[in-house]
């Protein structure tokens, strides 16, 4: 099938493995920013197929697992109530807040719906004017400018029972934080593609000149991740820092500017915690002040709503890359899929998650 | 085998304090993941015993085989509450008939008669309870099975949903056949009979309005006349399961945990039609977990691979079979797929219903 075959090619991906194989000499630490290049890697095997040496640490690019507690929290209080239709991307429902997660809150008579695209969920408000109708607005710059759609239509529709619960991230602080870290062990990046096609490639240029690190803007199917890993191999191997575009059959480097627009206008910069990690200065999106009506934060007035992390849960450092998944005491033990403890053990994104189901044990299929 | 998280047991790991964390039934319970299992073993068996066999959870199979006056017979029954009760290429009716009709078939049994038990939902339409009906007089028909007793209830208006149809079927194992975990040993192929994924795809496809440009109908079938032409020529086949909720992911999980064997799968032999996997992709779903309604794992003596695959190729439902894998003596009780560029990973049973992705 055109565009899925053909990114992941065995006879390819075997040429990009011999070039990267040529190409390296010492030991590298390369960071995926992005949960859906995380998936890829571990859902195809690639970390297992590059030479030894060349190590993947798995980034805070996963929206779900990032979202922190306190918001989950949040949501969960305002999912509980009878007059509520609580619409959520699918993966979220099973996160865990302190007490419970949406899946038992739904059991005990909420009304949770999963959706596909978030305008979905305001065409529930108008179809339920006697409803109030959330959206678990979350994620990246990717799924920001659909999210922030939702609000311009719903003032456009006059709906006063439409509110979004955000918690928006942003890659470029993020890669700066990881950067200014003291245990910084990171020495490359693979920009996640999609943030890119709609931003664009700009807010990386000061990056790489100010820390003199290698990113390349990279894709999702398997040959997509191979290029970008030989791209920042190379680079590192020569000795250079640069922005480069491996994935230019979707981004360009002004990015869209029609969905860059309706971001602006709706949404605007404010620090942000993430789970794990912590508090990361102008690292988020809240609503704009023209759209505090449609904050559900505001809305259902919860923002007392505080939550502590567990502390034997060493997520932080996991999203870091200063531990591998396994490295964490609760590993396996305290923190599973059915029971986790942190975020990245819940989505099939998370680094943990993926750590679990993909790696117990370390085979090697004979051909 | 190197396991790099150590000391830890985790193919066996079980719940130590029962059903803890939901006091209430979630939707995962119905699942068939690990949610479903954890509900039968602490629960039900529990609360059952002294009357049932006292079979271990792990040699439950989809029928039990019973032995009554010197005939084995196999027995299974199966619930249907499947929304939308409509979907491409069929509905609730034909698929209650095919599934169970196919559970009992798994065990080698040929199946002859069933019960079907309705509940209906006050306010549900006459016509659209026909149209139902006639698909699965159709059905059985189709399949030579008798459907000889049923029993029907009517439940208030927003008690139901519309109609949810229970079937029960009874089938006969001809002599010497013996089919099972018990049976299963490394060397064995692992056959599917087609395509995977479709019926998943086509009832969500209709649930959450998504169209996919090429319609994608479900591969509800009987199988017992496939099974039938297997036995009947001989071949030594070990053990069949229908890849129904977990898909072929969660069938090759159970069986490799109950017969003690690892299995190993390559990914880009497994038959996943291009529009299953757009879809997929799409959906951030893996086919392998994707449900299917008319296809069966076999687990074939070596030796008899070919023969088994010919066979199996020129019967209606079983055009598309094909060799994905074989079962090993190293890793027991776990799958292990070669990936499409060549790397390996753990394909694990799911906890419950695949979600889809948020990007």
């Amino acid at each position: 099938m055109k565009y899925l075959d053909e990114f992941s090619d065995p006879d390819l991906a075997q040429r990009l493995l011999q070039e990267i194989q040529a190409t390296v000499t010492q030991p590298w630490a390369i960071m995926e920013i992005c949960g859906g290049q995380t998936h890829t890697i571990i859902r195809n095997g690639i970390d297992q197929l590059l030479p030894e040496g060349v190590e993947l640490i798995h980034g805070p690019g996963c929206p779900v697992c990032v979202t922190p507690l306190e918001t989950i929290d949040r949501a969960l209080a305002i999912a509980a109530r009878p007059d509520v239709i609580f619409c959520s991307f699918g993966d979220m429902v099973r996160v865990p807040g302190s007490s419970t997660d949406l899946f038992r809150i739904k059991s005990e008579g909420g009304d949770i719906r999963i959706v596909y695209s978030p305008l979905d969920a305001v065409k529930l408000a108008q179809a339920n004017p006697d409803k109030q109708v959330v959206f678990f607005g979350i994620g990246f710059e990717t799924t920001a400018p659909a999210n922030a759609m939702t609000v311009t239509m719903a003032k456009r529709l006059g709906l006063t029972n439409f509110s979004l619960l955000v918690s928006h991230v942003l890659v470029p602080p993020a890669i700066r934080a990881i950067l200014d870290s003291p245990n910084r062990r990171v020495q490359g990046f693979l920009a996640a593609g999609h943030v890119c096609t709609v931003m664009g490639m700009g807010e990386y240029v000061p990056i790489v000149e100010e820390y003199q690190v290698p990113i390349v803007v990279t894709g999702f199917e398997p040959l997509d991740v191979l290029e970008g890993i030989r791209r920042v191999l190379v680079q590192l191997e020569e000795g250079r820092a640069e922005l480069e575009n491996a994935y230019p059959r979707a981004v360009t480097a002004a990015g869209n500017a029609a969905a860059q627009a309706v971001v602006a206008d709706v949404f605007t910069t404010c620090d942000r915690a993430w789970r794990g990690i912590g508090t990361i200065p102008a690292s988020g999106w809240r609503l704009s002040d023209a759209y505090t009506d449609f904050d559900a934060e505001l809305r259902f007035d919860v923002t007392d709503i505080h939550a502590e992390e567990s502390p034997l849960c060493r997520s932080g450092e996991v999203l870091q890359g200063l531990i591998k998944p396994n490295q964490c005491g609760a590993f396996g033990k305290e923190c599973t899929p059915r029971m986790p403890l942190g975020a990245p053990m819940v989505s099939s994104e998370g680094a943990c998650a993926a750590y679990y189901q993909f790696r117990r044990i370390d085979t090697a299929v004979s051909a | 085998m190197n396991d790099p998280t150590g000391h830890l047991d985790l193919e066996n790991w079980s719940c130590p304090l029962p059903l803890r964390d939901y006091p209430t039934i979630v939707m995962g319970h119905g699942g068939g993941g690990r949610l479903s299992a954890e509900l039968i073993e602490h629960l039900f068996l529990p609360a059952f015993s002294g009357t049932v066999n006292d079979i271990p959870l792990n040699q439950l199979g989809d029928a039990a085989v019973l032995e009554a006056g010197g005939a084995r017979l196999a027995f299974s029954t199966d619930s249907y509450v499947v929304r939308p009760r409509f979907f491409p290429g069929g509905n609730i009716g034909d698929l209650a008939v095919n599934g169970t009709i196919n559970d009992v078939s798994m065990t080698g049994a040929r199946p002859f008669a069933l019960s079907v038990g309705m509940v209906l939902e006050e306010g549900m339409r006459i016509d659209e309870l026909g149209v139902i009906a006639e698909a699965m007089g159709a059905a059985a028909r189709r399949a030579g099975v008798s459907i000889v007793t049923g029993d029907t209830k009517v439940v208030d208006a927003g008690n139901g949903d519309g109609v949810y149809i229970n079937t029960a079927g009874i089938g006969l194992i001809p002599a010497g056949i013996d089919l099972g975990p018990h049976r299963v040993r490394p060397g064995d192929a692992i056959i599917v009979s087609g395509a995977i994924g479709m019926h998943g795809i086509a009832v969500m496809s209709v649930r959450e309005g998504l169209e996919f440009g090429s319609e994608i109908v479900t591969d509800s079938a009987p199988l017992n006349g496939l099974v039938d032409s297997l036995l009947a020529a001989g071949i030594e086949v070990h053990m069949m399961r229908d890849p129904t909720r977990g898909g072929v992911a969660a069938t090759l999980n159970e069986i490799a945990k109950t017969s003690g064997t690892g299995m190993r799968i390559v990914e880009r032999d497994v038959p996943v039609p291009d529009d299953v996997r757009a879809a997929c992709g799409f959906l951030g779903l893996d086919p392998l977990y994707v449900a299917n309604e008319g296809k069966l794992v076999a687990f074939v003596a070596a030796h008899d691979t070919e023969r088994a695959l010919d066979i199996m190729r020129a019967h209606e439902f079983g055009s598309g079979a094909t060799l994905i894998g074989h079962v090993v003596e190293e890793h027991p009780g776990v799958v292990v797929a070669k990936t499409g560029i060549g790397g390996t990973r753990v394909v694990d049973l799911p906890l419950a219903e695949q979600l889809p992705r948020i990007c």
